[in-house]
């Protein structure tokens, strides 16, 4: 027993009973805590000095002689990649054990959409994974749209795989740019960011943002693409394979970047479906999952690409599996701008969907549907429903659950990133404290995704 | 996706190996889900990841939902896969409410899917639901001596009183 039990048993024994407005506080597990429906009942006591002191498990288990150091990493380390809190106890420099703290921007999103109507909450939930906001609308919209039973044009779909593409390869771009960043290879920022920033500038052409674009609506896209675009988008997607070439070659064969990543950071296959992971993560493992292949959404059932899966696991298969799934989402997008069909880019049902503009001043009718639509939004028949999709990082899935009022009863995410990070501890437990830094960049969690 | 009858299937088959461990069933969405009493949740999911011809092994995701007002209030979900299959299977611990001094409990499944651990610390920190036999079971979005269960239906939004220096004595608890 370590001398910390000790005196923490010592303390226990000094005062046997804690006082009643005290006890349910500290350790809120088994014991009943204080109940929060009366929040402002709560006193001062409970407010200040009884916060759990964080600590991993490694320090019960040490023996007297061993000397270990606890070590905060972040929240604000630019190698967290947002706001994430690592607690590592170090022995030296290997990792014995760690604790990802995380909340650092819980923004309350969830419960939020259970106050706006459907149609309100779609600029909410793509704000949750801020690299992804395409994939958060469609795990979104589209659950509605199962719910309420609508098929989507067919134009509308491959809009809408057009955009996600493109959102995949620009996620993946600033995971690349700031995992080489944190590998030390500054360059590779600088011409991610790059080619970054023309697929804003496409999403701007397109959507009039270049971020949250609140584009997929119930029942299609918002508004067609303008002209021009697919020629704009035609270059682009001729041009980036090359890029692509050019960051291979300045990582792939990379001396340093081989002898950081190569097995590094492996987990088991089986493992890893245990904690849940999805995404290039357990593609990398050798698992030949991604939900665009195995359960089609939109129109992914007509295109045609592979799935790229690694061999072990280690950082540079996850790099690999990654930089193809590039290959092969430009690939998505050029089928689609080839196949793109005409028609109209929202469906037709006056209940769900915004008239179009030019029949409100001709069309009573229109002018009522809009007006029902704005002010009180559209209702969803009582049910629930999950609904994934396969996002940059994994499976995105969203939950709903509808009370037959024009407000969701429940809305929940269940975000990739927020699961895959149970698996970092497995990554980085009995590695150097250098291998974590790597073991994140190649986990890429998305903190906004993570906190909610 | 298991379809109608073969979600009744599913059921009567559990019950025979868990008498009432399964209280109902429905098939909405094209998506099948379980109501399970939250007591034998462990062997139900076990059943469901172990019986040759089922074997749901990927735990997909864990979440909790307030069904206010209905009874019995609380679920927490498991949204299990097959992925051989690609099949899934929904299973709805269904908790009643027992009253404003105590929490919902439900055993834990986080020893036997990993996966669950850091889904039933969030399901815990907003809807109050306690997973016994959890080794870590604190808040972990909200902050550690955050009171209140914010995803519960009857918590306000905007719940947190804004306090001005006028009104301060109001609020009780809320200054030092």
């Amino acid at each position: 027993m370590s001398t910390e039990e000790r005196l923490r048993d010592e303390e226990d024994a000094a005062e046997p009973q804690a006082p009643s407005e005290n006890g349910a506080k500290g350790n809120m597990r088994g014991s009943a805590p204080a109940h929060g429906r009366d929040i402002v009942a709560r006193s001062s006591a409970e407010v200040i000095g009884t916060s759990v002191v964080e600590r991993t498990d490694a320090e019960s288990s040490l023996e007297p002689e061993q000397e270990l150091m606890t070590v905060n990493l972040g929240p604000h380390h630019p190698a967290t990649h947002g706001v994430l809190r690592l607690l590592v106890s170090l022995q030296g420099e290997t990792v014995i054990d760690l604790k990802p703290i995380m909340g650092y921007v819980h923004t309350g999103i969830e419960k939020n959409c259970e106050d706006k109507s459907y149609w309100k909450a779609i600029p909410f939930v793509e704000r949750m994974d801020y690299l992804s906001y395409f994939f958060n609308m469609q795990a979104f919209v589209g659950c509605v749209e199962k719910m309420l039973e609508l098929e989507i044009p067919p134009r509308a779909e491959y809009l809408r795989v057009i955009h996600m593409e493109l959102n995949r390869l620009h996620s993946h771009l600033v995971w690349l740019g700031t995992s080489a960043l944190d590998l030390g290879a500054m360059s590779m920022f600088f011409y991610c960011f790059r080619d970054r920033d023309r697929i804003l500038d496409l999403f701007e052409m397109s959507t009039g943002q270049r971020m949250h674009t609140r584009y997929f609506q119930v029942g299609g896209v918002f508004e067609d693409i303008p002209v021009g675009f697919e020629r704009k988008v035609r270059a682009f997607t001729q041009e980036f394979p090359s890029r692509i070439d050019q960051f291979e070659a300045l990582l792939t064969n990379n001396e340093i970047f081989l002898q950081r990543t190569k097995g590094v950071g492996i987990v088991e296959r089986e493992r890893l479906k245990a904690l849940g992971v999805t995404g290039p993560l357990l593609r990398a493992a050798g698992e030949p999952w991604d939900l665009r292949k195995v359960e089609p959404y939109l129109a992914y059932a007509d295109f045609d690409f592979d799935i790229p899966i690694g061999t072990v696991g280690d950082g540079w298969d996850r790099f690999r599996c990654r930089i193809q799934e590039m290959r092969e989402s430009v690939k998505i997008i050029e089928q689609a701008i080839d196949g793109l069909p005409e028609g109209p880019v929202l469906a037709d049902d006056r209940k769900i969907v915004l008239p179009p503009r030019h029949e409100l001043s001709t069309s009573m009718e229109a002018l009522i549907h809009h007006f029902k639509l704005v002010t009180e939004g559209f209702r969803v028949p009582p049910g629930e429903c999950y609904y994934p999709i396969e996002s940059p990082r994994g499976e995105l899935g969203c939950f709903v659950l509808a009370d037959g009022s024009a407000k969701p009863a429940r809305v929940h995410f269940r975000d990739p990133s927020f699961v895959n990070l149970q698996s970092l501890r497995d990554m980085c437990v009995g590695e150097y404290i250098a291998d974590m830094i790597q073991n994140l960049a190649m986990l890429d969690p998305v903190l906004g995704g993570i906190d909610r | 996706m298991p379809d109608a009858p073969g979600l009744e299937l599913i059921r009567a088959e559990l019950n025979d190996a868990h008498p009432d461990a399964i209280t109902g069933s429905y098939y909405e969405h094209g998506q099948a889900c379980l109501v399970c009493d939250p007591a034998q949740i462990r062997e139900v999911l076990a059943w469901l990841r172990d019986t040759p011809g089922q074997e749901y092994t990927f735990l997909a995701s864990v979440h909790g939902v307030d069904y206010l007002p209905a009874e019995p209030r609380f679920g927490v979900h498991y949204e299990l896969l097959n992925m051989a299959r690609v099949e899934r299977v929904r299973v709805r611990a269904a908790l009643a409410d027992p009253g404003p001094d105590a929490l919902p409990e439900l055993p834990t499944v986080s020893d036997e899917w990993p996966t669950a651990d850091h889904q039933e610390r969030e399901v815990y920190d907003f809807f109050g639901i306690v997973f016994t036999g959890h080794p870590d079971l604190r808040r972990i979005l909200m902050p550690e001596d955050y009171v209140g269960w914010p995803q519960r239906r009857d918590f306000p939004i905007g719940g947190e009183p804004v306090i001005f220096t006028n009104t301060e004595r109001d609020v009780p608890g809320w200054y030092a």
